[in-house]
C-alpha cells in the first residue's frame, strides 16, 4: 500500500514514520506527478493558510480535490482537518472543502493554551488515546453524513465521512499508531 | 484533564513549522505580506537585524503595541525576541500571548552569565547555537527549538553554514561513539550527559533545528535545507531587498522544493536586488552578534 504524505510544510516526517511503522510505503507529495498510484493521502498539521496557498502555487489543489471526490482515502490532522472542511468560520482561505463540516481555527486559543489530554475514542478500543492539541481547531457543526468519533469538552475533535478522516489533534506526535491503523484498514480498507 | 505548557506541545509547535519559512516583520502590513507569501510564522520586531546593527546602542524587546498589532493582523503564529537572560521581557511576552519567544543574540544581552530558565514558562522558546554543545545547553535549559546563530543582518550565509555543518558533523561523530566515550564527549562539549546519550542513540537533535542569520536568497534557503535544516528564518533578507513580495514567495518555494534544482532555477529569476551584504571579516569580533551568549 502506497500512502502519500503532503510535504508542503508541517509534520510530514512524523506521519511518514507512523505510517511506515504500520507497514505502509510512503511518498512525500510536492508536485502533481507524485500523486500517481496512491492508495491514500495524509494532509499533516502545519499552517493551513500556508499549505492552502502552496497547494495552489504548485498545482496540487485541483487534482487532490478531484481524487478526494472520486473516493481517495484522505486523512487530515489539525491544518489538514481545516483544509478538508467545507466551512471555516470567519475565513475565506483556500480549502479543499470535501467534508461536510464547519471548523473554527485556533479554537482552543494561542500556543500558551495548547494542551495534552486523554481522549475516549470508542472506535479505537477502550484505552484512552493521548491527544496532543497544538493551536488546534475543532468542528462546531457536522452534516448528517459525518460520523463523530471523538468529542472533547463538548467539541468534535475527530470525525469521518466515508473516505475522509480528520483529527484536531496530532496522533503522529505520540507513538500511538491506532489512528493511523484505523485510517489504513478501516477508512482506506487496505489489508493488514 | 487538559495540561498546558508540556514539553510535547512546546516541541510540537516547532514540528508544525518544519519545512517552512519564518519571516522578520516590523509592521502589520509586512506581517500580512509575509502570510500572503506563505510564511509559516512571523517574528515581530521593531527593527530588523540589519537596522539594529546599523543603529548600534542597546537593542531591547519590541514595544508590546507593535507585537499586539502584528498578532491582530495575521492568523499564523507570532514569535517575538527577548534579550539573552532577560526573563522579565520573557514574562511580558508570555503575558501578551506570543506563540514562541526567541531568546536572541540579535538583541543586546541582559545577562552575560546566565540564559533564561525556560522550563519556568508555558510559552516555548527558540535559541541560537553555533555548535552541538551550545544547542544541548539551551535544550537543557528548556529551549524547545534550536536555530543556527549565523551572523544576523549581514545577508552573508557563511556563518549559518559553518554552524549547521558544525552541529550536523558533531551529531555524526557522536553517533559513531561507543557508550564509554560519551561522558568524555559530554565533558568536552560542556553539554548535559543525558542529552548527549540521546543524540548518540537517535542520530538527531531532540528538537527541531532551523537555519538563521544571513539567508538572503532562495539558493541560500535551499543550501541550508540540503545541509540538514528543518526550516528557515529570514531576518533582514526579505524586507531589506528590492522586491519583498517576490523574494518572500521565492524563498518559501525554495524551502519546500530545496532538492529540486529545476524549481530553484525558476524561482531565482527576476527577484531584483538582494539586501546589501556584509563581509564578516569587516565586522570587529566584539561587534559579532554570534559571540553573544555561550
Amino acid at each position: 500500500m502506497l500512502i502519500g504524505v503532503l510535504a508542503m510544510q508541517g509534520a510530514f516526517r512524523e506521519h511518514r514514520l507512523a505510517l511506515e511503522a504500520c507497514g505502509a510505503t510512503c511518498r512525500e507529495i510536492r508536485k502533481p506527478a507524485h500523486l500517481e498510484g496512491l492508495d491514500g493521502l495524509v494532509i499533516p498539521g502545519g499552517e493551513s493558510t500556508t499549505i492552502g496557498k502552496l497547494l495552489h502555487d504548485y498545482e496540487l489543489f485541483v487534482p487532490i480535490r478531484e481524487m478526494g471526490k472520486d473516493g481517495l482515502p484522505i486523512f487530515g490532522t489539525c491544518a489538514g482537518l481545516v483544509m478538508l472542511a467545507r466551512d471555516i468560520e470567519g475565513s475565506n482561505q483556500p480549502r479543499l472543502g470535501l467534508m461536510d463540516i464547519c471548523v473554527i481555527r485556533n479554537a482552543f486559543g494561542r500556543q500558551v493554551h495548547s494542551f495534552e489530554a486523554d481522549l475516549s475514542i470508542p472506535a479505537l478500543g477502550e484505552a484512552p488515546f493521548p491527544g496532543v492539541f497544538i493551536r488546534a481547531p475543532y468542528i462546531n457543526k457536522a452534516g448528517e453524513g459525518v460520523e463523530v468519533l471523538a468529542v472533547f469538552q463538548d467539541h468534535i475533535v475527530m470525525a469521518r465521512q466515508q473516505n475522509l478522516l480528520v483529527t484536531a489533534f496530532h496522533p503522529e506526535l505520540t507513538g500511538d499508531q491506532r489512528v493511523h491503523r484505523y485510517f489504513l484498514h478501516t477508512v482506506a480498507g487496505l489489508p493488514a | 484533564m487538559a495540561e498546558t505548557g508540556t514539553w510535547k506541545v512546546k516541541t510540537g509547535l516547532a514540528e508544525m513549522l518544519k519545512g517552512g519559512v519564518i519571516m522578520d516583520v516590523t509592521t502589520p502590513e509586512q506581517a500580512k505580506i509575509a502570510e500572503e507569501a506563505g510564511a509559516c510564522a512571523v517574528m515581530a520586531l521593531e527593527r530588523v537585524p540589519a537596522d539594529i546593527r546599523a543603529a548600534g546602542g542597546v537593542a531591547r524587546m519590541a514595544d508590546p503595541t507593535v507585537i499586539l498589532r502584528i498578532m491582530d493582523a495575521v492568523t499564523i503564529p507570532v514569535m517575538a525576541k527577548a534579550r539573552i537572560g532577560h526573563f522579565v521581557e520573557a514574562q511580558i511576552l508570555e503575558e501578551l500571548g506570543v506563540d514562541y519567544i526567541d531568546e536572541s543574540e540579535v538583541l543586546t544581552p541582559a545577562d552575560e552569565d546566565y540564559h533564561i530558565d525556560k522550563h519556568q514558562f508555558k510559552v516555548p522558546f527558540v535559541c541560537g547555537a553555533r555548535n552541538l554543545g551550545e544547542a544541548l545547553r539551551r535544550i537543557g535549559e528548556g529551549a524547545a527549538m534550536i536555530r543556527t546563530k549565523g551572523e544576523p543582518g549581514t545577508g552573508n550565509i557563511v556563518e549559518a553554514v559553518r554552524h549547521m555543518r558544525m552541529v550536523m558533523g558533531e551529531i555524526r561523530r557522536l553517533s559513531s561513539m561507543s557508550k564509554d566515550e560519551l561522558m568524555t564527549a559530554a565533558k568536552n562539549m560542556a553539554a548535559p550527559y543525558e542529552l548527549v546519550v540521546e543524540v548518540a542513540r537517535t542520530g538527531r537533535l531532540p528538537v527541531v533545528n532551523f537555519a538563521a542569520g544571513g539567508v538572503a536568497t532562495p539558493a541560500d534557503a535551499a543550501l541550508m535545507m540540503q545541509l540538514g535544516s528543518d526550516g528557515i528564518f529570514v531576518g533582514s533578507g526579505i524586507f531589506k531587498s528590492r522586491d519583498p513580495v517576490a523574494r518572500a514567495k521565492a524563498i518559501v518555494a525554495a524551502t519546500t522544493h530545496y532538492n529540486d534544482p529545476k524549481v530553484l532555477a525558476e524561482v531565482s529569476k527576476d527577484l531584483g536586488e538582494a539586501m546589501p551584504g556584509l563581509e564578516i571579516a569587516t565586522i570587529a569580533p566584539e561587534q559579532r552578534m554570534q559571540e553573544r551568549g555561550w
